[in-house]
């Protein structure tokens, strides 16, 4: 059965003409040829674009800029204190936020692993906070950080967090923990999901082994889960940090960089500018220092993984 | 034998309470908002931080859906996310088919062009897709919106179907092409139909990230006509800041599609990414 079939396909392949054998030698890039177009177009030309405007003088309502500038952006930026403040702000942002997402994530995943009554009900309510659109996360926690119709005011005063029930995202030194807590209570399920998809897979004789020996839970967690969970952590948590940094959508809803500059974080602030002050020149020289940042951060961690990896 | 039973009771209250406090922090901004939503005006200041309201009402929903441009911003919406979720899956099939089955020269650097689109921050292309769209007339256009979402979301769903189609035994389409059937119409009637799961899966998670887009959105529509759900709440708010029971109302309405497809692609998500796990 074989060597007929095998024979046919030889005698079938000598046979085909030249056309076909193109057709055959094409057919991989035919398929993937949408999504080389698309993401040509409409993301690597707009990033080279971009990258131009940082050097030129680009205002939609100005029918006369465009021209080239050189540096003058960034020596502007260099000066302009809100974004040095939206530098300070972005690390509180994203270390807060990623932290607590982390850490609130793995213990929930830790309650999901194991089998319970209810569970599958359970995991569907926890985890639906993760499709609400951003937009609407922010919306719903500024109304519940609103004294008017949201109870959390009053709620933190009667606990003596604040000593009277006002807004903290009108105030200057608490704004940044509103889209702070929309984040974090967002991006929790994130966690969950990836952590317990990784807690799945770590086979379950390990831990009845370490049970007969005498092992309590938390030897079981420091010995078996964390050193297992380590590398899905460390990526998790590397890749959402970058994401985290850049998401801008919670801080453009809820308080919109305000008051005073006290919330907005790079990537709010590059919106801003090509949004509100419509200079797309500007934006752009923002967008790439952040750019730079990135690259910096993601390098040093190439750096940190390889001398960590010498050692052992 | 006491001692390890009552521990174990104890831990499971310990297990459950955690849950319930996670599950009361999950639901709480939801069920808030549901409760503003039917909170008649007159009660909504006097009974600001109370539960229930003493009286609810359907007057905002009714007012929403009967007086303002909500129903057409969420027609907008769903045709949006919608049609990015069919162009996505239909170009993410064929690249996610390609990256499975072909070795082709190129590979490496079609892997990477994908990734550096997961990598740089998106909100850089904001001012200059503005400039790139306008002369195009695809500024206050619903078809410029798809086009932008579909760019964004193709490289994540090429990886997610690459790894639907690694599930499928090459074998089923080497038997077809032996019965004298091309590689192309294979894909078609017998590959595809056993992805339905990666395409729902496609579908879903797709249809979220359209519907929730606020930034792109907002830049590049400025017309009603042509405003998406999150532009006109968010122009709504800053217009109509007072009317807490309309916004949460709408705030609601827009909570409906996203719900829907969580629960479409929920049960997929863990078992999705199991799956990749334990490939590695």
């Amino acid at each position: 059965m074989t060597t007929t079939s095998w024979n046919r396909d030889a005698v079938r392949r000598s046979a085909t003409p030249m056309r076909r054998r193109l057709a055959r030698v094409a057919e991989p890039y035919l398929y993937i040829a949408p999504t080389v177009i698309l993401i040509v177009l409409i993301m690597l030309v707009p990033l080279v674009i971009g990258l131009s405007y940082a050097f030129r003088d680009i205002q939609l309502l100005d029918p006369f800029s465009g021209g080239f500038i050189g540096l003058d952006h960034f020596r502007t930026l260099w000066t302009d204190e809100s974004f040095w403040q939206a530098m300070k702000n972005t690390v509180l942002w994203t270390f807060a936020s990623v932290a607590l997402q982390f850490l609130f994530g793995l213990i929930l995943a830790q309650l999901l692993n194991r089998p319970f009554p209810g569970r599958p009900v359970i995991q569907a309510l926890v985890f639906l906070p993760w499709a609400v659109p951003s937009f609407l996360s922010g919306l719903d926690w500024a109304w519940m950080f609103n004294p008017v119709v949201g109870p959390l005011p009053h709620w933190l005063a009667a606990v003596g967090i604040l000593s009277s029930p006002e807004n903290i995202l009108s105030d200057p030194d608490l704004a940044m923990w509103g889209p702070i807590c929309a984040n974090v209570w967002w991006g929790i399920p994130f966690f969950a999901i990836t952590l317990l998809a990784a807690l799945q897979s770590i086979p379950s004789d390990m831990y009845e082994a370490a049970a007969i020996d005498g092992a309590g839970p938390w030897q079981r967690f420091t010995r078996i889960t964390l050193p297992f969970l380590a590398p899905t952590i460390a990526i998790t948590v590397l890749l959402r940090t970058v994401w985290v940094a850049n998401f801008a959508d919670l801080i453009v809803v809820m308080t919109n960089g305000g008051p005073a500059d006290r919330t907005q974080i790079i990537s709010s602030y590059i919106f801003t500018q090509a949004f509100r002050q419509l200079d797309f020149g500007y934006a752009s020289a923002i967008a790439v220092v952040l750019l730079v940042l990135l690259l910096l951060y993601s390098f040093a961690i190439l750096v940190l993984r390889q001398a960590m990896r010498i050692p052992s | 034998m006491m001692a390890p039973a009552l521990r174990r009771g104890s831990y499971w209250t310990l297990h459950y309470g955690l849950l319930a406090i996670y599950l009361f922090v999950a639901l709480f901004p939801l069920f808030w908002l549901l409760k503003v939503s039917v909170t008649p005006n007159d009660l909504l200041y006097s009974e600001g931080i109370r539960l229930w309201p003493s009286r609810a009402t359907l007057e905002h929903f009714r007012f929403v859906l009967a007086h303002s441009d909500f129903p057409l911003f969420f027609r907008n919406s769903v045709i949006v996310s919608a049609g990015t979720a069919i162009a996505v899956a239909i170009i993410a099939s064929l690249s996610g088919y390609a990256m499975s089955r072909f070795q082709f020269r190129g590979k490496f650097w079609f892997i990477g062009l994908m990734l550096i689109t997961q990598m740089f921050p998106l909100v850089m292309l904001v001012a200059p897709i503005f400039k790139m769209f306008s002369p195009l007339g695809l500024t206050n256009s619903l078809t410029g919106l798809i086009i932008v979402y579909t760019a964004f979301n193709v490289p994540f769903a090429t990886f997610l179907m690459q790894s639907f189609f690694d599930g499928i035994p090459k074998e089923l389409e080497e038997a077809a092409s032996i019965d004298g059937a091309s590689r192309f119409r294979a894909f078609r009637q017998i590959i595809l139909p056993l992805t339905l799961p990666g395409i729902a899966a496609t579908l879903g998670f797709v249809f979220t990230a359209a519907w929730s887009e606020l930034l792109f959105a907002l830049m590049l529509i400025s017309k009603t006509d042509a405003s998406t759900f999150p532009v006109g709440l968010l122009s709504f708010v800053s217009k109509f800041s007072v009317d807490f029971g309309q916004m949460m109302a709408a705030g609601v309405l827009a909570l409906i599609p996203a719900c829907l497809s969580f629960l479409l692609i929920q049960r997929y998500l863990v078992q999705g990414l199991t799956a990749g796990a334990v490939k590695g």
